[in-house]
């Protein structure tokens, strides 16, 4: 977390505020007057690949989608690139959840995925030749191209999130907010996704993942913000993904949950009675 | 018949229009009713075709003029009212949507029917013809008229054509248009009102009382027939441009028949013929489909006895289809029935009560039982079925296993399992259930 004596010191350190991808200073959300996240104040630095992580109702969804100026802030800022968002839209790529689109709708994976170039079209104007090999390319890179013409509720889940990621790609920003990549979604998918964003991150790309599974944070993420209504632990995964942030995270029950585990050990190794 | 010519023929220069202002109405609502009804605004139409009427008659008391800008003006202002009104009862009350439409559709309706008696009882010289709104008449319409709907129609259209994009991602994920710059409330707005011009075009010719049948049926008849929104577009335009000028045509043939309630029977019988025949969704697909699937099933089961038949009969390949039908436990008609199909499609010989199957029969049938075999193995080997409950499973799935889903299933068995999949036995053919490696049965 970045309490303002911090701030002062990144710009002693001379971090201009333009290098920093997401900066979110004391941004209260509140649906309907009850608070869904208190003050939250972080920077996300470039060139990470960054998990959300935290229980049901922590707030992960709308946090991203307050970075995106799609919910009403009750306080706080958010800049992108040291800039409002309104000036920086083109800068963020965004994969939704999955439920949250009409999959009966009549529409094609690669009409999906052009949907990517919306941004960059604007109002009114049509998606060009070159819009759709974009498309076609992004469609290609998730493994997708042979499904092009396919009514997407012909999808499995996995290739439907693999088709919102292609859209993501189509949009070729520097930001990139994904609402669970991985929920619902095969073995072979998973591994094709995060293969996928660890190249993104490659190439300086800086990603945020809302994530559920906890097995797999130290592998794919190298900075994890752990959230429960306010945020506990934001920093590079190996020194915040501790223990005691995923007790204070994850409340109580997770102290019982490890408890429990433990006497299961110990009661297995003999030790126990 | 001369009738029917004079129609076609458009010598008539006033059946003409009508027939040109039939064709927009039913496009325009067709066009727009895809968007009305993927984006289920269908019964939001429909009540404010209703609201409308109190608003044809108060234009009329306050002007005293029947032209058709005015009445549209007056009807398109109680109709958006009657919006605001659901809106408010939906934002401020426990009251679900559906009833406010409910509510709201009948109040103003009723509201309409007072006035428009009111007018009546009232005797102003000229208010006959305001009536003709509760259920169309479409050969009422003057030069003029048909000129404003004209224009309307071709702005609503256009105006689709350049919200295209727009409109397809405000339904399809509106969280993504947000994000993307393009203001969702604007979008939903503009599309509103599209739809409440739409209505207001065909008040006239259509009626109140069914001009959102006009929005709904042709797009969901469109819906049986394609995946994609700009083909369903095109369909729902045609198949509203079509049912349009019908029904004008059919309401003309006898006096009095008010044209609204023809042109959307026409429409229903669109839907209804799309519904049993359209090639997505519609019902004789699915019953084919369904058919295909059964008769695949049954050449499954009598090829796959034939191999494993062959496997216990050390490689005989002709067989007397009262074999195969204790080996299958059918009746020996329905092999015989099943043995022609066999002939017919080239996968057997079948002749004088024997039954041999071709090169390709053996190589189908082959494929069929390793499916089943391997599946059986699948579920027997990952401990999800005991040995004696995986027969079942298996011959549901042998129909459905792809080359795909055999080769991962096979990489599986090998890997983990240590099984050469070229020599899977049948699974309840060994004591154990596992002894894999036993060399007497083998399917290749």
């Amino acid at each position: 977390m970045t309490s303002p004596p911090d701030k002062a010191i990144q710009l002693l350190n001379g971090i201009d505020p333009k290098s920093i991808p997401i900066q979110i200073h004391d941004m209260t959300i509140a649906y309907h007057r009850k608070p869904v996240l208190w003050d939250v104040d972080l920077d996300v630095p470039e060139g990470q690949l960054v998990g959300i992580i935290g229980p049901n109702g922590a707030g992960k969804s709308t946090m991203i989608t307050a970075i995106m100026d799609l919910v009403p802030k009750a306080s706080g800022w958010v800049r992108i690139y040291g800039q409002p968002y309104e000036r920086m839209r083109k800068s963020i790529g965004y994969v939704p959840q999955r439920e949250s689109v009409d999959w009966d709708f009549p529409i094609s994976a690669l009409e999906v995925v052009t949907m990517g170039r919306y941004g960059s079209l604007g109002w009114i104007r049509r998606p060009r030749k070159k819009d759709r090999h974009i498309a076609e390319e992004a469609l290609d890179k998730v493994g997708m191209g042979e499904y092009a013409a396919r009514q997407i509720s012909q999808l499995s889940g996995g290739q439907q999130q693999r088709v919102f990621l292609a859209r993501a790609l189509a949009q070729n920003t520097r930001i990139y907010l994904m609402d669970e990549p991985f929920a619902g979604v095969d073995a072979a998918t998973e591994r094709a996704i995060i293969d996928i964003l660890m190249e993104l991150r490659s190439r300086g790309k800086t990603i945020l993942c809302v994530h559920h599974d906890l097995q797999t944070v130290t592998r794919y993420f190298d900075w994890v913000i752990m959230l429960n209504m306010r945020v506990v632990a934001s920093g590079p995964t190996s020194e915040v993904f501790s223990d005691e942030n995923l007790n204070k995270t994850y409340g109580g029950r997770l102290t019982v949950l490890s408890q429990a585990a433990e006497a299961v050990q110990d009661y297995r190794r003999g030790r126990g009675g | 018949m001369t009738q029917l010519w004079a129609f076609l023929s458009l010598a008539d220069a006033n059946v003409r229009f009508v027939l040109l202002g039939s064709l927009l109405i039913g496009a325009t609502s067709g066009i727009l009713g895809t968007f009305a009804v993927l984006k289920r605004r269908s019964l939001i139409g429909d009540a404010l075709a209703h609201a409308a009427l109190p608003g044809v008659a108060l234009a009329f008391m306050v002007s005293g003029s029947k032209s058709l800008p005015v009445l549209i003006t007056g009807a398109t202002a109680t109709g958006i009212a009657g919006m605001l009104v659901i809106q408010f009862i939906v934002n401020n009350t426990r009251i679900k949507a559906d009833a406010a439409i409910g509510i709201v559709l009948s109040v103003f309706f009723g509201g309409g029917i007072v006035l428009l008696t009111h007018i009546q009882r009232s005797g102003a010289g000229n208010q006959s013809g305001l009536d003709k709104f509760l259920f169309g008449q479409a050969a009422g319409m003057t030069n003029d008229d048909l000129k404003v709907m004209a224009v309307l129609s071709v702005a609503i259209i256009v105006a689709v054509l350049m919200l295209y994009k727009e409109f397809k991602a405000l339904i399809f994920d509106p969280q993504f248009l947000q994000s993307t710059g393009i203001s969702v409330r604007l979008i939903d707005m503009a599309l509103m009102g599209l739809i409440v011009f739409t209505v207001m075009v065909g008040l006239q010719a259509v009626g109140v009382v069914l001009i959102a049948a006009m929005l709904i049926t042709p797009a969901v008849a469109a819906r049986f027939w394609t995946e994609r929104l700009h083909l369903m577009v095109i369909v729902a335009a045609l198949v509203g441009s079509l049912s349009g000028a019908l029904g004008t045509y059919l309401s003309t043939l006898a006096p009095r028949i008010p044209t609204g309630p023809v042109m959307v029977m026409v429409a229903t019988g669109f839907f209804v013929f799309s519904a049993l025949f359209g090639p997505c969704r519609g019902l004789t697909t699915r019953l084919l489909r369904r058919r295909k699937n059964s008769l695949r099933e049954r050449r499954h089961h009598v090829l796959r006895a034939m191999i494993e038949m062959r496997e216990t009969h050390r490689d005989r390949n002709q067989f007397f289809t009262t074999e195969l039908a204790s080996e299958l436990d059918w009746k020996t008609g329905r092999v015989e029935a099943e043995a022609k199909q066999l002939l017919r499609s080239g996968l057997a010989e079948y002749s004088a009560g024997t039954i041999a199957l071709t090169p390709s029969g053996v190589a189908e049938g082959t494929f069929v039982v390793k499916s089943h075999r391997l599946w059986e193995h699948y579920l027997v080997y990952r401990d999800i079925l005991a040995v004696d409950h995986v027969d079942g499973p298996a011959d549901e799935l042998e129909h459905l296993l792809t080359p795909d889903i055999i080769a991962r299933l096979e990489e599986i068995l090998q890997r983990d399992h240590d099984l050469d999949p070229t020599t899977i036995i049948n699974i309840h053919d060994n004591e154990s259930g596992y002894g894999l490696k036993n060399p007497g049965k083998i399917v290749s």
